[in-house]
């Protein structure tokens, strides 16, 4: 199993080293998002709720982008026969995929959030603020990676793969945004607050639902 | 063969003559709120199909589970016909609700209201089952994503339902919460007979929606024993029934 995830996180990065497509493409997506952001709102700058609100609407609508993307190689260059004629757990997979749309994530948020913080942000976080901030991001990406990874998977075989993405990922990922959202705003505040811990525990939770709930489903999609 | 007419009629009976009664039950026996007056009469409608569409999802999700342990046909369809039902119930309790909302609050939607918002969230996301089943082409395929999917929202219901719930202030009206101490016998009887009635309501109608797909499976396999043309055959989200055999003319 370990060696299994191992070389698809390798070929995962060997496809994404060779053509950077999807982590461009994402970070550029958030970026033209905040210049959107900036006219749609008319303001300069932004605190607070509003601050935590663009924030996590530009990080999803970002990882829609990715999510789109995450098994069409798969698809259309074979990968998926491949892999089922090795003799490994198709969990794998699952395990594998989270993982590399994790890493995606974190590769895009560490251009996406300092181009934030220059663009947008008001106040600048202080060094607890920021470990906070990272906190909440790790839980909401694990959380968007786990269904990020499912409904890819579910819409991969489909033939209007783009349209259902986002119906699917977002209704399914508003707790993520709820919790997020709210753990995040009184860290991007003028006179920050504490880190309200009972949402970092709603995105604990909701990655641990949907982790086990995607690990326990996901073989049946890389049937056939 | 899976019969599913069997029974149709006295269940159909029955459905009526309960939501009847529980309808005049709530309009003329059960007393005017002494709080919010002839308004709260809606609540006999609202909340049962409320709590039948959730209800439903659930039961749709757990269909998906039996299907994906069993692969038999039938559960694939039962998840099917009890997601469209749900999504039906779950339509009429938001209209019912945003007029409950305009009579009460005065406005059409109110965010600061953690059922009603959780509902249209569940309500979004089941709107996309039968576009998903409709954009797979290859029917075992389609037939094990939507139980997949079916699964994933079911358990999604009670997490988004606690997350939005933490996420605004407490205004619903808790009908059960309160029911012991809150609702008075009066006000008992229809309500209680109005869940039971669109719960049968909701098997009855699903009853009719499995026997009628049924019945055009079986057709089809007819005029395909006919060697005559199938008809056109077009691309469903509908589950697709294994080509039976009905009673074999030898």
């Amino acid at each position: 199993m370990r060696h299994a995830v191992a070389a698809l996180l390798r070929k995962e990065a060997a496809l994404e080293l060779r053509t950077p497509q999807v982590i461009p493409a994402m970070a550029l997506f958030s970026v033209i998002t905040y210049v959107v952001f900036h006219f749609g709102l008319k303001r300069n700058q932004l605190e607070g709720d509003l601050a935590s609100g663009v924030l996590w609407v530009t990080i999803l609508f970002a990882a829609m982008l990715g999510i789109a993307r995450l098994f069409v190689s798969d698809r259309e260059e074979g990968g998926f026969d491949a892999f089922l004629l090795a003799p490994v757990d198709r969990t794998a997979m699952f395990v594998a995929k989270a993982i590399s749309m994790f890493a995606y994530l974190v590769l895009v948020q560490v251009i996406a959030i300092p181009a934030f913080v220059i663009l947008l942000l008001g106040p600048t976080p202080d060094g607890t603020q920021a470990l906070n901030l990272v906190a909440v991001l790790a839980l909401a990406d694990v959380g968007i990676a786990v269904v990020g990874t499912l409904v890819g998977a579910l819409s991969v075989q489909t033939r209007a793969r783009d349209l259902i993405v986002p119906m699917l990922a977002l209704p399914l990922l508003v707790p993520v945004i709820i919790g997020a959202a709210r753990a995040s705003a009184p860290l991007l505040a003028l006179h920050a607050t504490a880190l309200p811990g009972k949402w970092l525990a709603v995105l604990a939770l909701y990655d641990l639902v949907f982790g086990l709930l995607a690990y326990g489903v996901f073989d049946y999609l890389v049937e056939d | 063969m899976v019969t599913y007419g069997k029974g149709l009629r006295p269940l159909s009976i029955v459905t009526a003559i309960l939501l009847a009664g529980g309808l005049a039950l709530a309009l003329f026996y059960a007393p005017i709120d002494a709080d919010q007056g002839f308004r709260q009469k809606i609540f006999y409608i609202h909340v049962p199909m409320a709590i039948t569409a959730m209800g439903g999802f659930i039961a749709g999700g757990i269909a998906g589970i039996m299907y994906l342990r069993t692969e038999e046909a039938k559960w694939d369809l039962r998840s099917y016909t009890w997601i469209h039902q749900a999504l039906i119930l779950a339509l009429g309790a938001l209209i019912t609700g945003s007029i409950w909302a305009k009579t009460a609050w005065g406005h059409w939607w109110v965010w600061d209201e953690p059922t009603l918002v959780s509902f249209l969230i569940v309500f979004l996301l089941y709107c996309t089952y039968q576009p998903l089943r409709f954009s797979i082409e290859d029917r075992d395929k389609q037939s094990r994503y939507a139980a997949v999917f079916a699964i994933t929202a079911g358990a999604f219901v009670p997490l988004n339902f606690m997350a939005v719930r933490m996420a605004q202030s407490l205004s619903h009206p808790r009908v059960l919460a309160t029911s012991e101490g809150g609702l008075p016998p009066e006000m008992q009887l229809p309500f209680y007979t109005m869940i039971v009635a669109m719960i049968l309501l909701f098997v009855t109608l699903s009853k009719y929606e499995m026997a009628s797909k049924n019945a055009r499976a079986q057709i089809r396999t007819l005029r395909r024993r006919m060697g005559g043309d199938e008809g056109p055959q077009r691309r469903s989200a509908a589950p697709s029934l294994p080509a039976t055999t009905p009673t074999s003319p030898s």
